[in-house]
């Protein structure tokens, strides 16, 4: 262990942080973009129907054939895969942030009207509120995907933690994958507990519980 | 004032509402009766503009309503609805100043508002303000949905049956409140119900309406007394029966709905239960359903120890009639006696409802209208 860690070290914490970076920014994108067209979907339910099972079908293209055909388009370059992550981590926020606004009782969306507020005011006082949770947890599904997708990035030579996945899976060394595997598994789950954290402490007692 | 010009709503091909004209003084308190789907909540919506009609014009105060900000609109009228509508992500205090911040008022201003507003309700602020809604019992949150909708003094207030999920107890004691609030401070309220009881209580002029059309608009002992339509008699019937006034027994006034414990519960989840139905005490029965005693929470407070059972402070002298008994006999008792209601007891001693002073309200209306024979609830 103390081996492949002197051996490995430097390169290891390298290629972890050019995937944290590849990971966040592409979420980070992906989160601003999934909440807009999110909450202009379900301005408009109707068209939504029609159109969030087609973007759900796209979803379940294999990420090896969309790298490569982004590949073909954009070469090799980290945005090839920050697209391909970005395109892949806006579904499933954008589907909770559809699915959470749609769901608000819509008593409250009366009550709301009734007291006077505006639609901007519906939309950011209470139905985003009222949907955090759903958007929040596809933002951890969002998150704890895109670890793993980014895997991917090494396939087109483009670094992070899929390197030392890949050169094991070539050079049959086992040490190889599993120090690939053990970082992003922490990368996973440490983003995980931080979303978490972070929702629980915005999330208002009232809403607490399951509510 | 308001006045509903020849207003027409139509859904497709039908009319929900139908040439509609109605004026509405300053400080009346409007109630608005019919049968389900006969557009008493279409009626209300129009006039806050969260329904567009499709003919006619609705003014307040010589200003066509058309012409006025929906949003704006909104903020001049306060609105109640039956789900009550507060919202969870927000504190008591910020659900009850929400007008007052879309408004702009100050900070200062707002609070001071709320602790006014609280305390006309009797809710301590200190305790209630920084709840979230779920955190209170039904009846307080719908008293807190009251006062959101008049906290920024709107002049008219539009309520669509605000207390039909709540039981009859708390019920009754957010009718005299709101009955309390609307001489004081002389608003105008639109009030939706279904219940002719709740009705007669209430207004100052009842509006009935059947398919869209106004049947009859009259004050109470006006409708109770000349009913225009058959079915505002079935309505009443409601409040009436087989009986003529004297010779009413407790079955026909008494409220079915109460709130029975078993001798065996403890005195602690008594008192939760009383907490959350906002009521002082509880009818105890046996293990056989029949008939204990009641248990006050003062008595519970001064004697009783966590974790004995209820039955321990029930004081077993406590006054009840049987369903047969006159009715006017168990008033007088009920008067008396002055405790607030009286335990209704079926023949085998279980307990069939209570009697309380509403209940005589209610009698007495039917003395005015007692000769429909053959409706019974
Ligand atoms: N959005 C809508 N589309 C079509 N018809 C509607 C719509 N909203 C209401 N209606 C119809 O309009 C009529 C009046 O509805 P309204 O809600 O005003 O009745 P209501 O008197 O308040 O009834 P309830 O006592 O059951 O609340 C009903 O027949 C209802 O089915
Ligand atoms: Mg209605």
């Amino acid at each position: 262990m103390t081996s492949f860690l002197d051996k490995y070290g430097d390169m290891l914490l390298k290629a972890s942080l050019v995937h944290l970076q590849y990971v966040l920014t592409s979420v980070g994108i992906a989160f601003v973009i999934a909440l807009i067209v999110g909450i202009l979907l379900s301005r408009a339910p109707n068209i939504s129907r029609a159109v969030i099972p087609l973007l759900g079908i796209f979803q379940t293209i294999p990420g090896l054939i969309f790298i490569g055909v982004l590949f073909i388009y954009l070469g090799i370059k980290p945005i090839t895969v920050l697209v391909a992550l970005t395109i892949y981590a806006i579904f499933p926020i954008l589907k909770n942030t559809y699915t959470g606004i749609i769901g608000v009782d819509p008593s409250l969306k009366e009550a709301a009207k009734g007291c006077g507020m505006s639609d901007m005011q519906i939309l950011f006082k209470v139905e985003l509120p009222m949907a955090m949770n759903p958007i929040i947890s596809g933002l951890r599904m969002a998150t704890i995907y895109t670890v793993s997708w980014a895997v991917l990035a090494a396939m087109i030579g483009l670094g992070g933690l899929g390197e030392f996945v890949y050169r094991g899976i070539e050079t049959n060394n086992q040490v190889l994958i599993i120090g690939g595997a053990i970082p992003s598994a922490i990368i996973a789950l440490g983003l995980g507990y931080l979303i978490d954290y972070v929702h629980k402490k915005i999330t208002p007692r009232g809403l607490q519980g399951g509510a | 004032m308001i006045v509903y010009e020849n207003v027409t709503k139509k859904y497709g091909d039908v009319t929900v509402v139908d040439n509609l004209s109605l004026t509405i003084d300053d400080g009346e308190f409007l109630v608005l009766i019919g049968p389900s789907g006969c557009g008493k909540t279409t009626t209300l919506k129009m006039l806050n503009r969260l329904i567009k009609y499709d003919e006619g014009n609705i003014y307040i105060d010589d200003s066509n309503i058309k012409e006025i900000n929906p949003v704006e609109l909104r903020r001049n009228i306060g609105y109640v609805i039956q789900q009550i509508g507060l919202f969870p992500n927000m504190t008591i205090e910020q659900n009850i100043s929400v007008v007052p911040s879309l408004l702009k008022w100050s900070k200062e201003k707002q609070h001071k508002r709320v602790r006014e507003l609280l305390e006309i309700a009797d809710l301590s602020y200190e305790e209630n303000a920084h709840k979230y809604p779920r955190e209170l019992s039904g009846g307080q949150q719908q008293r807190i949905g009251v006062l959101r909708a008049i906290a920024a003094g709107p002049p008219v207030v539009l309520m669509d049956e605000p207390f039909g999920a709540l039981d009859p107890i708390t019920r009754d004691i957010l009718q005299d409140e709101l009955k309390a609030l609307n001489k004081k401070l002389h608003k105008t309220i639109i009030f939706v119900t279904h219940d002719m009881g709740e009705a007669v209580k209430m207004a100052d002029r009842i509006v009935f309406m059947n398919e869209g059309k106004v049947l009859q608009a009259a004050s109470p002992e006006e409708m109770l007394e000349n009913p225009a339509h058959p079915m505002i008699s079935r309505f009443m019937g409601k409040l009436s029966y087989s009986r003529s006034g004297n010779d009413l027994i407790c079955a026909d006034v008494m409220r079915l709905k109460v709130l029975t414990v078993p001798e065996t519960k403890k005195t602690l989840e008594c008192i939760e239960l009383m907490k959350q139905r906002e009521i002082d005490s509880v009818i105890v029965v046996d293990k056989n359903n029949k008939y204990k005693g009641r248990a006050n929470i003062e008595d519970i407070m001064e004697h009783g120890k966590p974790g004995e059972p209820i039955i321990k402070m029930v004081k077993l002298d406590t006054p009840s009639v049987m369903v047969n008994t006159n009715a006017k006999d168990a008033f007088d008792h009920l008067i008396a006696t002055n405790i607030d209601y009286l335990a209704v007891l079926n023949r085998d001693k279980t307990v069939a409802g209570i009697i309380t002073k509403t209940s005589m309200t209610k009698s007495l209306a039917s003395v005015v209208w007692g000769d429909d024979n053959d409706y019974n609830d």
